[in-house]
């Protein structure tokens, strides 16, 4: 590929990284064979102009590659047919009006590389050359348009496909008990990656169709139970959901240094967290009596200088049995 | 009222990618620094005003699905953060201001609900 002085390559480092979108990705991705125009209307550079007239017509389009010898030598646009027409320089050939300042790309070329000569040059369609540097196709802006809208539509798909797929997971697999099990272990006093289990298990939720009043319980419960195996456990702990159609069951587990008085622990505002914690906004000692808030059930097993398992449980009903419920009741209720 | 309203009215700056704010309705507000009361309080596209910046208000922004966080008096979240953030669409803002005058004025300006 052909490159001009002073060309920006953008760098890419970790933090940007982060935030690049889905169509930048594919931009990086995609080749341009992938995007390109392959079955092109090419023309000789002995044809008169008349006759890229007629071709530009017929074949609705504004811009053909000159072949001459297999080799491309040249592209002739709607601008080139203008000043012939202008001229009155109809029957004059091709090589007399072309560019053969050729900016090319290659096919096996990210289509990023396209877009960039696109930014830089002028030029309205590139063409596209194979390893041998023949002519295998034409790209315009429109081709990727059109090829990056492909690939993120197929990307919708996927998801879709995959959610339908987990959201009937348990009417596919038939067993006399059917459960998913997710684990996490939690390090102790990794502030950046808390929230990370509790985040996951609510996307998970939400993908198996869970009702998303549910699944933010859930993550809460979970989140406050997490945190504290970041602030207190001794060294981090477990995590374990288990769940059925009907049914979420939680499991945290650490090993020390274990609660003292769990009632005491229970009550809104008790707080054993440092100082150095609580700047950070922690340790306000709501976490178990928002755990509780959230959860149908809960139970608290822990002694000093033992471990602490904590257990959650929280019913699950389906839409269906909702409105089973509210034909039953037959009170008018807001929704 | 729209968060892009609230953002241009309060003068606050976007740290995280540009989203189309003017679809985005607020459903109430919030202002704790303590994370737990935020996560009794807060409700649903609710936003949390703030002084805390750790990575973590990320995701205590997207367990309660919230429209934004404010984080005030000049404290800047690190690009951790900010990129965290981004993963997870959570929008982050920041003022000069302190957290009661940025209450003051989201009140001022009609969100009244506080969940």
């Amino acid at each position: 590929m052909q490159r001009s002085n002073g060309c920006e390559e953008r760098t890419i480092n970790d933090n940007s990284a982060g935030r690049i979108t889905r169509v930048e990705e594919l931009a990086y991705e995609l080749q341009i064979s992938e995007v390109m125009t392959g079955d092109v209307e090419v023309v000789t550079p002995d044809l008169p102009m008349a006759r890229v007239l007629e071709l530009f017509r017929q074949a609705r389009i504004s811009g053909a590659p000159v072949v001459a010898d297999d080799n491309l030598v040249g592209i002739v646009s709607i601008e080139d047919l203008i000043r012939s027409l202008t001229q009155g320089d109809l029957e004059a050939p091709v090589r007399d009006y072309m560019t053969t300042e050729l900016i090319t790309t290659r096919a096996t070329d990210p289509v990023v590389e396209a877009l960039k000569l696109f930014d830089r040059t002028q030029v309205g369609r590139l063409p596209v050359l194979d390893q041998n540097g023949k002519l295998t196709g034409i790209i315009t802006k429109g081709d990727i348009n059109h090829g990056l809208l492909k690939e993120l539509q197929q990307d919708y798909q996927a998801e879709e496909i995959k959610r339908y797929r987990a959201s009937h997971l348990f009417e596919d697999i038939a067993s006399d008990r059917t459960s998913l099990i997710l684990r996490y272990t939690i390090e102790p006093r990794n502030f950046t990656q808390g929230g990370m289990a509790s985040s996951s298990i609510k996307r998970v939720l939400l993908r198996l169709g869970a009702n998303p009043q549910i699944a933010r319980r859930c993550g809460i419960a979970i989140y406050e139970a997490e945190m504290n195996l970041v602030i207190h456990a001794t060294n981090g702990g477990v995590i374990q959901a288990e769940i059925e159609p009907h049914l979420i069951s939680m499991e945290v587990i650490d090993d020390g240094p274990g609660i003292e008085d769990t009632e005491l622990a229970m009550k809104p505002g008790y707080s054993t967290a440092s100082e150095e914690v609580r700047e950070m906004g922690f340790g306000a000692g709501m976490g178990l009596a928002n755990i509780q808030r959230c959860v149908d059930e809960m139970s608290i097993k822990s002694a000093p200088n033992n471990g602490t398992r904590l257990e959650m449980k929280i019913f699950l009903q389906t839409d269906h049995q909702l409105e089973e419920e509210r034909l039953r009741n037959d009170t008018p209720r807001d929704y | 009222m729209t968060l892009q309203e609230i953002i241009k009215q309060l003068d606050l700056t976007l740290l995280t990618e540009k989203k189309d704010f003017d679809q985005v309705i607020p459903s109430s507000g919030y202002a704790s620094d303590l994370l737990s009361c935020v996560m009794a309080g807060a409700q649903k596209q609710g936003v949390w005003v703030t002084l805390q910046m750790h990575g973590n208000i990320v995701a205590v922004g997207a367990l309660l699905e919230l429209s934004a966080i404010i984080v005030t008096e000049g404290a800047t979240p690190d690009e951790e953060t900010i990129a965290k953030a981004n993963e997870e669409g959570i929008t982050l803002l920041t003022t000069n201001e302190p957290t009661y005058y940025v209450c003051g004025r989201l009140w001022e300006m009609g969100l009244r609900d506080i969940g």
